[in-house]
């Protein structure tokens, strides 16, 4: 029984292995190939992980991580009252307004980058218009820091929002009519209850939006023009410009630990499992 | 009524979702320390009427008093009563003791004093001490029923409401825990007001019944009160397995059955009873063998039996077989009917056995 279902699912198997394993052990294989060598079996080194340190990549390194925890910081703040009301208060509005967040993922990325573009660029939508109408001379906030910042929170929002709202949807209304029962105010039971209760699927939208943002590299480019470089623009450089696939598989591995160690991390920090009462 | 003071009044009490009144004008007044039982069939309004005592839905009409104050618009969480919900609603994500100290820790008691306060409940549920640290997920479906059960005793209510938090236990947890329910309410002397829809659960435990039909308080009485003396069919029905016949009063003091073409003897007749009717007990109705030996007689035949334990019941035909009228009888096991199935029997039973009801 074991080797017929072994034997149905080796196709599966053999297909993830080449789609997924594949291309990991090659990057993690290029990563320790001599610096600008195109082939694998040359003599292991460390030394494409040296450079990362004794170059600016480390700066770039910096500022994926630091873009993506201010965007799940802001997102984490901005998207908990949204999915409170979609889960609880909007009641007949909640499909609605889910459909208005769930939009903007049927247009690429880069296209809704552009018309951030046109709108905020000088003398485009709103700045042209304010000086058209109103003799309004303001500066262009494109190509700024809190752009890309702006850029990311609005990219990544739908990927907080929907865990967050089916997190607190899952708190059974019973559970806080208890509390409420027992004496807490409103608030007292968003504390003991709502918040601890609804944190599985906080956790999950943190993390989802945090291992897309360091990865983001669109918005620092369209929106902020290069004010901010990432650590996705300098593993993109190393492959293509620079041609030097082992500093970038060096780059891309350590940017695979720096995330796989922070999501290992918080779920072993957040045993989802405990808090939804099911150990 | 017993002559405990009266805690809990409705006057007039309703609640109507637009046209349609779930709970329609309810008076009815619960003594302290009574255990006072709601039934009633599902969407009959009991949840919405308890949800109103305890302050989770607004009345649309009439007041609730509470030792003669009107607490209409006290929100639950200021009122001095505490709801065991059906699904018990404990919190998954804090142990045993977290989920008693939880009114205790609100009220801002001292931790220490928390965890006196909820080892004593413990004991008094009989949970042992050690469950204390343990998660409430951890816990089985009787355990869980006593930590909710301590938990809202923490809250130390005027009122306890249980929102039939024993519906989804198998029938020998169920049987335990109505017992040790009793037991508890007369150990702790407080006032508990249960909603179910099981009457056999409202007989075991209850100082008084009120039994609900479409958000009407039907009939509010002892249990004693309830079984001999329903209101009306919909009552005697509820109660369990009965023998309806509708019957009209004739001259003499008798009822007379179109059905069967027979006079019946009347029990007690209600003043001014034309027709109505008439409902024998299962217990009540015995197999004749001998003319006289009951005032009410029908010949049919003896259809099935079924086995319940220590008593049997029997399923009697009477008329012809299409649009037989069925019977059911029931006897204890030591005096089982003695012939075999297909017999034709008779069956019979004495005015002062049977109850007369309106519609």
């Amino acid at each position: 029984m074991g080797s017929l279902g072994l034997r149905h699912a080796l196709p599966l198997l053999l297909f993830l292995l080449l789609g997924f394993a594949a291309p990991l052990l090659a990057v993690i294989g290029y990563s320790v190939m001599p610096e600008r060598t195109f082939g694998l079996w040359q003599a292991p080194t460390l030394e494409n992980y040296v450079n990362v340190f004794t170059s600016t990549s480390w700066i770039s390194f910096l500022t994926s991580l630091t873009f993506a925890g201010l965007t799940v910081v802001i997102l984490a703040f901005a998207c908990y009252p949204i999915a409170f009301g979609l889960a609880r208060t909007f009641g007949r509005w909640a499909p609605f307004l889910t459909l208005l967040f769930t939009i903007p993922l049927f247009v690429s990325e880069n296209v809704r980058m552009y018309g951030w573009v046109l709108f905020f660029i000088k003398n485009g939508l709103m700045l042209g218009t304010l000086k058209s109408l109103f003799g309004f001379e303001i500066e262009s906030w494109l190509f700024t820091r809190g752009m890309i910042l702006l850029g990311m929170v609005y990219v990544y929002l739908p990927f907080m929002l929907f865990p967050m709202t089916l997190g607190i949807a899952m708190v059974p209304k019973e559970t806080r009519d208890a509390a409420y029962d027992l004496g807490a105010s409103r608030f007292q039971v968003f504390r003991e209850v709502d918040l601890p209760l609804s944190m599985p699927g906080i956790v999950i939208g943190l993390l989802l939006s945090f291992v897309l943002a360091v990865g983001a590299i669109a918005e620092a480019k369209v929106l902020g023009g290069q004010r901010a470089i990432p650590i996705t623009h300098d593993i993109e450089i190393a492959f293509t410009y620079s041609q030097n696939w082992p500093l970038g598989a060096a780059l891309s591995v350590l940017l695979m630990l720096v995330v796989g160690v922070l999501v290992v991390g918080v779920l072993r920090r957040f045993d989802l499992d405990a808090i939804l009462g099911r150990r | 009524m017993t002559t405990r003071p009266v805690l809990l009044e409705l006057r007039g009490l309703g609640k109507s979702f637009g046209a349609l009144a779930a709970v329609d004008r309810i008076d009815l007044a619960i003594a302290e320390g009574e255990f006072f039982t709601i039934v009633g069939p599902s969407g009959s309004g009991k949840t919405t009427l308890l949800r109103m005592l305890a302050g989770m839905e607004q009345p649309t009409a009439g007041d609730i008093v509470l030792r003669g104050l009107r607490i209409n618009d006290v929100p639950a969480n200021r009122r001095p009563t505490c709801m065991v919900f059906q699904s018990l609603a404990l919190f998954p994500h804090r142990t045993v003791g977290e989920n008693i100290e939880f009114a205790l820790k609100i009220k801002g008691v001292a931790p220490a004093t928390r965890k006196i306060r909820a080892l004593e409940l413990m004991r008094l549920l009989r949970l042992p001490e050690d469950y204390y640290p343990k998660s409430v997920t951890k816990c089985s479906g009787g355990e869980r029923q006593r930590v909710a059960l301590a938990r809202a005793l923490a809250y130390d209510p005027e009122i306890l409401f249980f929102d039939e938090p024993l519906s989804a236990i198998d029938y020998k947890l169920r049987k335990t825990l109505e017992k040790e329910l009793k037991d508890i309410h007369r150990e702790t002397g407080k006032t508990f007001v249960y909603i179910t829809h099981s009457l056999e659960e409202a007989m075991v435990m209850s100082d008084r019944i009120g039994v609900m039909r479409a958000g009407v308080m039907v009939q509010v009485g002892t249990p004693n009160e309830i079984y001999t003396a329903p209101r009306d069919r919909f009552v005697s029905e509820f109660i369990g397995d009965v023998n309806i016949m509708p019957v009209r009063r004739v001259e003499g003091g008798r009822l007379r059955s179109d059905a069967f073409a027979t006079d019946f003897t009347a029990p007690r007749m209600p003043e001014g009873f034309a027709a109505g009717h008439l409902v024998v007990r299962p217990e009540s109705l015995r197999f004749v063998t001998r003319d006289g030996e009951a005032e009410n007689v029908l010949a049919g035949r003896l259809y099935n039996e079924y086995a319940l334990g220590s008593r049997i019941q029997y399923q009697v035909r009477v008329g012809a077989p299409e649009g037989a009228h069925v019977f059911i009888v029931e006897k204890l096991r030591q005096q089982a009917y003695a012939g075999a199935l297909d017999d034709e029997v008779r069956i019979g039973w004495d005015g002062r056995d049977s109850i007369l009801v309106g519609d």
